[in-house]
C-alpha cells in the first residue's frame, strides 16, 4: 500500500491528484467518486452574475483545445447558497476558485466564500484587471503582489495563487504572489491562443481568441511549474496537459507538491481517478513507500550521452 | 410558463447513471451519399437509453484524421434484447469522417446515455413528429417509444430530394403515418407544413409536436403550438466538450419569463420545451 498523501498549501490531501477549475462540477459525482479524490474545485465565480461568452466557446486543435467560456457565474450569494452546500456530502477538501475585475472586488468576494465547507480559496488572478487596461494581475509581479496583498487581509484561509502562463516573469510573479501572501501557487491558467476555419475564413472561437490547454501544453507548463518551484518556498501545483499518470510523475520529479487534472476529464470522465490509481502503481513498482518521496527528485543535467527516445540501431 | 401543456410521462423519469464502455461495431455502413448507419453491441444498462438522449463518442484518432474531443451523437435505434443501439450520422467533419472508417469488430469507446430524452402528452394523445436531416435520426426511436405507449405518430420528414428521404420504411413499420416534403418538389415550404400541422391537428386533435433538425421547421412547429395551445418539444444540436454540464461550451438562448437564459445541451437538453427554444 503506498502511502499518497502529501502537505499542500496549508492542507493535508489524501493525494495528489485533483480537479483544474472548470472542468469539473457536481455533476460529475453521477459517474466517479468524489471521495476518491484529493480535493474538488469548484469552477471559477465572479462578484457578479455572467453569461459568458459567445458561442462557440470550444474548439479542437492539434493536441489540444481551445476555450473562451468567459466564466459564465451565478454570482457570489447563490453560489455560497446553493453550490457550496453541494459538496458537503464528499471527504475531499472544497477548493473554491473565485475572480474579480479590480484588487478589491476580488478580497471583497474572497471575504464572501470565506465560509464553512471551504478548505481553501483558488484566486484566479490570470484574469483580466480592468484597472490596468484588462492585462491579467498575474502577468506583472506588482499587480500580482497588489492583488494577493489585498486578497491576504480578507481570509484566514489557505490562498492558491492561480497563474497565467502568459507572462514572460513568471519566476518573478510566482515570487510576488509569495510575496503577497499566497500559501500555494496553480501553474498555470490556459495559454492565449487562436486558430482559423480556412473554409469558411472564420476565426473558429466566438470570441477569437481563447485559452489553449490539453497535451499540447504540457511541455511549456512543466517548464514554468520548474521555474515557479526554484524561485518560491510555498507548494506549487502543476497544472498543464496531464493525461495520464506519467505526466503527472514528471510535475512530481520537478517538484510539484500535487497536479490539478482537466482538458483529460473531458475525454475520459475517470481520467483523475487513472492518474490517482497509476501514481501509486508507480510508487509500487518502483519501491516506493511514500509518495512524497518522489517530489523534487529532478537530477541536475541530462544523462550524458543518453538516448530518450529511440535511435537507429 | 409558456409551457402549453404538462406532460405526464417523461421518458426520463429518474437520470440514467452513464458510463463509459466499450462497443464493438456491428456494421457500419452508407445509407446514401451523405449518411451512415453504425450499429454497435453495447453493455445491458448503455440500452437504458431513451429517445433524444445522446451518447459522446470517441472518435477513433487514425491516420490523418484526429479527433480531439469526443462527438455527441443521439441515438437512432435502441434495441434492449439484443443490447444493441445505432446511430445514423452524417459524414461532415474529422470525428463523422473517423467514425466512418471504422469497421465491423473494432470497438468504440462511448459514454453515456445523457442529457434529457422526450416527454409524452397526457391521455395517449397523438402526436405530430417535424424532421429533417440530422433531425431525422434524434427523431426516430420517439415513434416507436410513443407507438409502444398508445400514441398514434404523424411523421413528417422534409429534404432537399426525395432521395435524401431516410427511415420512411422503418418509421412506417414502427407504425407512423409517414408525410413527405421535399424541396425539390417543392412542397417542404414552411407555409405547407404548418397547414399540414393545422389539418392533422383538426382530424386528430394532436396532443403534442416534436421537431429537430431546422430552424425554419422549429419556428413553424412554435408558431402552430402557440395559436393551437398545443404541447411541443425541440431537440437541439449544439458543439460539446465535456458531454456533462462540466464545461458551459453547449449553451444556448432560451426564453425564461421575461428574460434570456442560457441553458446547456448536455445538461438541461438536447430535448427542451419547443416554445422556450429561441433558435434551433
Amino acid at each position: 500500500m503506498v502511502d499518497l498523501s502529501v502537505d499542500c498549501g496549508g492542507l493535508r490531501l489524501a493525494n495528489p491528484v485533483m480537479p483544474a477549475s472548470g472542468t469539473f462540477s457536481h455533476e460529475l459525482a453521477d459517474i466517479i467518486d468524489f471521495d476518491r479524490l484529493g480535493a474538488l474545485v469548484t469552477k471559477t465565480i465572479t462578484p457578479e452574475r455572467r453569461l459568458g461568452n459567445p458561442t462557440p466557446r470550444v474548439a479542437e486543435v492539434s493536441g489540444g483545445m481551445l476555450n473562451s467560456i468567459g466564466i459564465p457565474s451565478k454570482g457570489a450569494a447563490q453560489f455560497v447558497a446553493e453550490v457550496i452546500p453541494l459538496y458537503a456530502a464528499f471527504t475531499a477538501p472544497l477548493i473554491v476558485s473565485i475572480s474579480a475585475n479590480t484588487p478589491d472586488e476580488f478580497a471583497e468576494l474572497c471575504r464572501k466564500v470565506t465560509v464553512p465547507g471551504v478548505a481553501a480559496i483558488e484566486v484566479n488572478i490570470s484574469c483580466p484587471n480592468l484597472e490596468d487596461d484588462g492585462r491579467a494581475f498575474a502577468m506583472r509581479p506588482h499587480t500580482t503582489l497588489q492583488v494577493m496583498q489585498k486578497l491576504r487581509a480578507a481570509t484566514d484561509l489557505p490562498l492558491w495563487a492561480k497563474l497565467t502562463p502568459n507572462t514572460g516573469e513568471i519566476p518573478e510573479v510566482a515570487a510576488a504572489a509569495e510575496a503577497g501572501g499566497a500559501d500555494a501557487l496553480v501553474v498555470a491558467n490556459t495559454i492565449l491562443a487562436m486558430s482559423v476555419d480556412i473554409r469558411t475564413r472564420r476565426p473558429t472561437l466566438g470570441k477569437v481568441m481563447g485559452g489553449l490547454s490539453g497535451p499540447a501544453v504540457k511541455p511549456i507548463v512543466l517548464r514554468m511549474a520548474y521555474q515557479c518551484v526554484r524561485s518560491v518556498g510555498i507548494p506549487v501545483i502543476g497544472c498543464g496537459g496531464i493525461m495520464t499518470a506519467e505526466d503527472a510523475v514528471e510535475y512530481l520529479f520537478v517538484g510539484c507538491q500535487a497536479v490539478q487534472v482537466g482538458t483529460a476529464t473531458f475525454l475520459h470522465a475517470g481520467a483523475m481517478l487513472d492518474v490517482i490509481d497509476g501514481l501509486e502503481a508507480f510508487c509500487r513498482d518502483a519501491g516506493i513507500e511514500r509518495v512524497s518521496e518522489i517530489i523534487g527528485t529532478l537530477s541536475s543535467s541530462a544523462e550524458d550521452g543518453g538516448m530518450v527516445w529511440e535511435a537507429i540501431a | 410558463m409558456i409551457e402549453a401543456a404538462v406532460p405526464t410521462q417523461s421518458a426520463t423519469p429518474d437520470r440514467m447513471p452513464a458510463t463509459e464502455f466499450d462497443a464493438e461495431v456491428l456494421c457500419n455502413d452508407p445509407v446514401n451519399e451523405e449518411y451512415n448507419l453504425m450499429a454497435v453491441s453495447v453493455p445491458e444498462r448503455a440500452t437504458g437509453a431513451v429517445p433524444g438522449q445522446f451518447f459522446h463518442l470517441l472518435c477513433p484518432q487514425k491516420d490523418a484524421l484526429q479527433p480531439f474531443f469526443r462527438r455527441p451523437m443521439s441515438v437512432y435505434r435502441i434495441e434492449p434484447e439484443a443490447r444493441r443501439l445505432s446511430f445514423l450520422y452524417k459524414v461532415t467533419g474529422t470525428g463523422t469522417r473517423a467514425m466512418a472508417a471504422m469497421k465491423a469488430g473494432e470497438t468504440f469507446n462511448m459514454l453515456g446515455p445523457l442529457g434529457i430524452g422526450f416527454s409524452l402528452p397526457a391521455d395517449a394523445a397523438p402526436i405530430v413528429v417535424l424532421a429533417r436531416g440530422v433531425g431525422l435520426a434524434t427523431m426516430a426511436p420517439l415513434i416507436p417509444f410513443a407507438r409502444s405507449r398508445g400514441h398514434r405518430v404523424t411523421a413528417i420528414l422534409s429534404a432537399r430530394t426525395p432521395d435524401l428521404l431516410m427511415s420512411v420504411d422503418e418509421m412506417r413499420r414502427d407504425g407512423a403515418d409517414v408525410l413527405t416534403v421535399t424541396d425539390l418538389q417543392g412542397t417542404s415550404d414552411v407555409e405547407i407544413v404548418e397547414d399540414m400541422l393545422h389539418m392533422l391537428y383538426g382530424k386528430l386533435r394532436l396532443g403534442g409536436v416534436y421537431v429537430c433538425g431546422s430552424n425554419r421547421l422549429m419556428l413553424a412547429a412554435q408558431r402552430v403550438a402557440r395559436r393551437l395551445d398545443l404541447f411541443g418539444e425541440v431537440a437541439l444540436e449544439q458543439q460539446m466538450a465535456c458531454g456533462l454540464g462540466m464545461c458551459f461550451c453547449c449553451v444556448r438562448p432560451f426564453r425564461e419569463d421575461d428574460g434570456v437564459v442560457h441553458r446547456r445541451v448536455c445538461r438541461e437538453g438536447p430535448v427542451f420545451p419547443l416554445l422556450e427554444a429561441m433558435q434551433w
